[in-house]
């Protein structure tokens, strides 16, 4: 991984990839980066603990707020952009890696940091997730993955597992459920990575990790949705939900290596990285070759 | 020094236009007849420091540019029929967040595939109304080689301030001529650039709009942490305002009027020998040539002929039609698709005369010979009627 933070910001992690040592802040400190305390997400939802967790990786590596624009979809999600302080684009359906992206190849040294949900990384926005992974652009795109559309009620997602209840699945799911880092990792991201939204200073360290990852990172953030999939799934306590997912996390170095995510354990952390061209940087250089040319 | 005289093609002319213009990024997919804008972007681009992208899609093409002209770049796409199909959404999202682009669309028979390789005009009413939700836009129609680089300069210069998207309606028959012009020198090309805020970021001052109404759009990435979102929103904060009627109500009136209020300013029509016309013809695009060449051969025959060439076709041109309601006898309406425009036409003549349309959806250009034959039968309709 290349650094592009001090190198005494780095420590190993288990996994053996190296990712910046994060210190967790405080609440006043966390509120200094949102326009508003206030957000329309539902009680018991961990998009609040996610967003906080971006905010806590944001502030440990130092980012200028200014320089840092957040894209997001929409859904539940999305609205993230109204509450960060950054420059925020609040984009249509799916589209925010698109956007990002001609954000991105405009002002590479501005931090784009992408924030999807699971349909709209997965379903509406797919295209965009495995062509953007192609190009290795220097992109932190992040999925709150709750398995369900929250926004619309509660239909299934493209994550949303085989047997699971939504409205538009009242019979149980027969689709077969994505796991959206192995795709990601297959079209060509060069930084995977998933976490929970029990783990909170794992996930902080893995937004941290994908920020300063210069390429394009993927970090799934295992979210849980009480109100829509927890009261159609086996209950709607969100401590409960949340003990779920530390009881399912494993390890990725304890997990078999390119076994699928079960519905019932999936591998945390840091799932895959590797070094590869990153595409403005590749452009810049083809800048100078066109413009040589272009003068002789 | 003036430029050589060079023959070039309407869709090199608009991808020069769009350098002049000081535009610096494109994304696009693929599609005839419009692929050799992209294809010269991509050789002109890089050298000039900008930025050329071969997206995944169509509607990945109009979101990067979107997310460009965010981060404070001049940016277009280009693409047809099915393309500008799959674009009307996020070019709702470019009219509702007020994101200057430009699109534009070589168009080509339909729907569907239909005619991948001839000329139409069909997206006329599309690039009207081919978003969902009630909305503005601005579209400029090139006649020829030349303006199509005169228009998209001047489609960036309306985009920028009119903080719109603005769409170029060119086709298949003046995207793929070949003219031997002399384009315009940098020094004669006006190029506007967008307007900043010129104080402090904190000052609440800053998000108030210019004289004329239009508020400016500080980057991404800048000292302003702009919000931008497709949402209902308040123009002064930009935050999302969905539960209160009265700014929904406020933005929809105000995304209208931006647009109308200024139409004597968009709105251009070339209108050539009007003075004593009988009988005028309203044509624009490549149809306006065939048009030409009618009203110059009734003209030899001594039969006051006149032309209305709009080169802005959105907003539409209701005082120029309005003008020429009380004067002629007959307005004649050929275009490359079934009464688009004509119904336009109807509406502002409002009674006032005669319209008579024609098109054709064959993916053949209209022929004088066709519009001399309409000025022939409205000249025998007329004195019979007299």
């Amino acid at each position: 991984m290349t650094a592009l933070v001090d190198e005494g910001l780095l420590e190993h992690a288990p996994d053996d990839v190296r990712l910046p040592k994060v210190t967790l802040h405080g609440t006043s400190e966390i509120r200094d980066h949102l326009r508003s305390p206030k957000t329309l997400w539902c009680p018991g939802c961990s998009n609040g603990i996610v967003t906080r967790a971006l905010i806590d990786a944001i502030l440990s590596l130092k980012l200028d707020p200014r320089r840092t624009c957040i894209v997001a979809g929409i859904g539940c999600a999305g609205r993230i952009t109204s509450y960060l302080d950054y420059s925020t684009v609040h984009t249509t359906h799916g589209r925010a890696l698109a956007v990002a992206t001609g954000a991105k190849a405009a002002d590479p040294s501005m931090h784009v940091i992408v924030v999807m949900g699971d349909g709209d990384c997965a379903a509406i926005g797919g295209n965009h997730l495995i062509h953007a992974a192609r190009r290795n652009i220097d992109l932190t795109a992040i999925v709150f993955n709750n398995s369900i559309y929250g926004m619309t009620g509660g239909q299934m997602s493209p994550t949303t597992f085989e047997g699971d209840n939504s409205t538009t699945s009242p019979y149980g799911n027969i689709e077969q459920a994505f796991d959206i880092c192995e795709l990601a990792r297959a079209a060509g991201a060069t930084f995977v990575a998933r976490g929970t939204s029990w783990a909170y200073k794992q996930l902080v360290e893995l937004f941290a990790g994908a920020i300063v990852h210069k390429g394009f990172a993927f970090v799934e953030a295992q979210a849980i949705c009480p109100t829509y999939y927890g009261r159609q799934n086996r209950g709607a306590d969100p401590t409960e939900m949340l003990r779920r997912q530390r009881d399912r996390s494993v390890p990725v170095a304890k997990y078999e290596p390119g076994a699928p995510r079960h519905h019932d354990s999936y591998p945390v952390g840091v799932l895959h990285h590797a070094e590869r061209v990153e595409y403005t940087a590749a452009y810049a250089a083809l800048q100078q070759r066109a413009s040589k040319a272009a003068g002789e | 020094m003036p430029q050589p005289r060079r023959l070039i093609q309407g869709n090199e002319a608009c991808a020069e236009g769009a350098i002049a213009a000081g535009a610096r990024f494109f994304a696009g997919y693929p599609i005839t007849p419009s692929t050799e804008i992209a294809e010269v972007l991509a050789v002109r681009l890089p050298q000039v420091g900008g930025h050329f992208m071969q997206m995944e899609d169509e509607i990945a093409s109009i979101a990067a540019v979107i997310g460009a002209s965010l981060a404070g770049i001049k940016a277009l796409t280009a693409t047809s029929g099915p393309g500008f199909s799959l674009m009307q959404e996020n070019i709702g999202y470019a009219a509702m967040a007020q994101v200057p682009c430009v699109i534009i669309d070589v168009m080509r028979g339909g729907p569907s595939t239909g005619l991948p390789t001839e000329p139409s005009q069909g997206d006329v009413m599309q690039a009207r109304w081919g978003t969902h939700g009630e909305h503005s836009i601005i579209a400029l129609v090139p006649s020829s080689v030349r303006e199509c680089f005169t228009l998209t300069v001047e489609a960036f210069n309306l985009a920028e301030r009119f903080r719109s998207p603005v769409i170029v309606l060119s086709d298949a028959c003046v995207g793929h001529m070949r003219e031997a012009v002399e384009l315009p020198t940098p020094d004669e090309v006006e190029v506007l650039e967008r307007p900043q805020p010129g104080c402090d970021p904190d000052d609440a001052a800053c998000r108030t709009p210019s004289a004329d109404g239009i508020f400016p759009l500080p980057a991404l990435g800048s000292a302003f942490a702009v919000h931008v979102t497709g949402l209902v929103y308040n123009l002064h904060s930009g935050a999302p305002a969905t539960g209160d009627p009265n700014v929904a109500e406020g933005l929809g009136h105000y995304m209208r009027e931006k647009i109308y209020h200024h139409r004597d300013e968009i709105v251009r029509v070339e209108e050539l020998e009007m003075e004593d016309a009988e009988v005028a013809i309203f044509a624009y695009g490549s149809v306006a040539r065939s048009a030409k060449a009618a009203m110059k051969w009734a003209r030899a025959q001594g039969v006051k002929v006149g032309l209305i060439r709009p080169l802005t076709i959105w907003p539409f041109p209701t005082a120029a039609v309005e003008h020429m309601a009380e004067q002629v006898r007959t307005v004649i309406v050929p275009e490359m698709n079934l009464k688009q425009m004509s119904w336009e036409v109807q509406a502002a003549v409002a009674g006032r005369t005669r319209v008579v349309d024609y098109g054709r959806v064959d993916g053949k250009l209209i022929q004088p010979q066709e519009i001399e034959d309409l000025i022939k039968r409205e000249f025998h309709y007329h004195h019979w009627e007299a």
